[in-house]
């Protein structure tokens, strides 16, 4: 009965939480910038206009992987939200990531193409530290379940302050933020840098928009995870690092590719591996 | 006002413009104007853009270009001929080559007048834009 709530709640207010977030950030953003900026509900404004417009489809295959990647990313957070395994979490995420890559590499638009390798690219840097995380929250708790890893009484960052930080830093690859919004950025609407995107119109869109949203709530999700022993802290240190990543957006040059995986994998070693060998030593 | 005319994004196309009018575009996405407060995002896509907005006159070379960009952007569409030189052809009507305005290839829906045009002006003709946006959606639903 639980599950069945948490995970209706996530449904329904996921993509509300989602949304005003992204309106807050372009708030932010543009207050930052020195701007007006769009109202809070823009991004709303954004979808709904979406939904309205006429779905240009390049081919069938398209339209199904987009509408597999929405419904995974959403199977997704459920199981977070349900309390059910991490590992499952982790790699319902990654299934869904491809099926957004198979969707941009089926259609024959060299943009399309070159965002969906680029979206290859940025996979391949956040994937080690996500299973580091992953390896780290089992090696303290002794479990993958969240109910359990919720249910933990000592606030996991005091054994996990390595893999946290490794794990903020490839947060930012998957929030879409500079600088590493190599193929789906926030700000510029360019070319390349919106690759992944290029083929698709309308509803399609709209969808790739909803589930971002989706992806952001239980992303947070997993900061307040080793925050969880108190529910207080765990808000505001999500909140916290919904804030930093706006500020690094804000104040970072978008990098090459090359950067992006160095840096993610140096900092999944250095901070992520070191964290788990002394926990290994120590405990 | 619904969400059509609250998130115009804008596709700027520089046919054979002096670049006067393309930096006014640009200026209006600056800080001092901030375009976003309308909604608008200046896309590099045809196929998230609701807005097309033309500075230059049309010649024999991008009048392929300006018609497939056109046709590429879904339903429902409005353009925007910023400049004289988009509306008319301007001091380069005469030139072997020049065509004259946008509305010699497409239905363009909003003329900003100007030499160059200035960016309050051209923010007010994407607004106009944005309204017209509603409106032919009422069109595309009453068809159906």
């Amino acid at each position: 009965m639980r599950i069945a709530i948490s995970v209706i709640l996530f449904i329904i207010l996921g993509p509300l939480i989602g949304g005003l977030l992204s309106g807050l950030d372009r708030v932010i953003t543009a207050k930052m910038q020195g701007r007006v900026g769009p109202p809070l509900l823009q991004p709303f404004y954004d979808v709904s206009k979406l939904l309205k417009k006429e779905t240009l489809l390049v081919n069938k295959t398209q339209d199904f992987y987009v509408f597999a990647f929405l419904v995974l990313i959403i199977f997704t957070g459920c199981l977070f939200f349900a309390g059910e395994d991490l590992l499952l979490v982790v790699f319902a995420l990654t299934l869904a990531s491809v099926l957004l890559v198979l969707a941009a590499f089926s259609t024959s638009s060299p943009y399309s193409h070159m965002g969906a390798e680029r979206e290859l690219i940025q996979m391949m840097s956040y994937e080690p530290m996500v299973i580091i995380m992953t390896v780290g929250v089992y090696m303290v708790t002794k479990n993958f379940y969240i109910s359990k890893i919720v249910a933990f009484d000592k606030p996991l960052i005091m054994y996990l302050p390595g893999v946290f930080l490794g794990f903020l830093y490839v947060l930012t690859i998957k929030f879409r933020k500079s600088p590493f919004d190599l193929s789906m950025s926030h700000h510029a609407h360019q070319e390349i840098v919106r690759g992944i995107t290029t083929e698709f119109t309308g509803k399609k869109l709209a969808m790739i928009e909803i589930a971002h949203w989706y992806e952001n709530v239980f992303l947070l999700g997993f900061i307040y995870l080793f925050f969880a022993n108190n529910p207080v802290i765990g808000i505001i240190a999500t909140l916290a690092a919904f804030f930093l990543e706006i500020f690094i957006d804000n104040s970072s040059a978008r990098v090459k590719w090359e950067f992006a995986m160095v840096s993610s994998w140096v900092v999944a070693i250095s901070l992520g591996m070191v964290n788990i060998a002394v926990l290994y030593f120590i405990g | 006002m619904s969400s059509l005319s609250r998130s115009p994004w804008v596709l700027h196309y520089d046919a054979s413009s002096c670049n006067g009018c393309d930096i006014e575009v640009l200026a209006c996405l600056t800080p001092m104007y901030d375009a976003e407060q309308l909604g608008v995002i200046n896309t590099g896509n045809p196929k998230h853009a609701d807005i097309f907005v033309i500075t230059g006159s049309v010649n024999e070379q991008n009048k392929d270009v300006i018609k497939n960009l056109y046709n590429q952007m879904p339903d429902p569409k409005v353009v925007v001929a910023v400049g004289i030189c988009a509306a008319t052809g301007g001091i380069f009507k005469d030139c072997y080559n020049v065509m004259g305005g946008v509305d010699q290839i497409l239905p363009v829906d909003v003329y900003v007048p100007g030499c160059a045009a200035r960016p309050e002006a051209i923010m007010e003709g994407i607004a106009k834009a944005a309204e017209i946006l509603e409106e032919k959606y009422r069109h595309m639903k009453e068809d159906k």
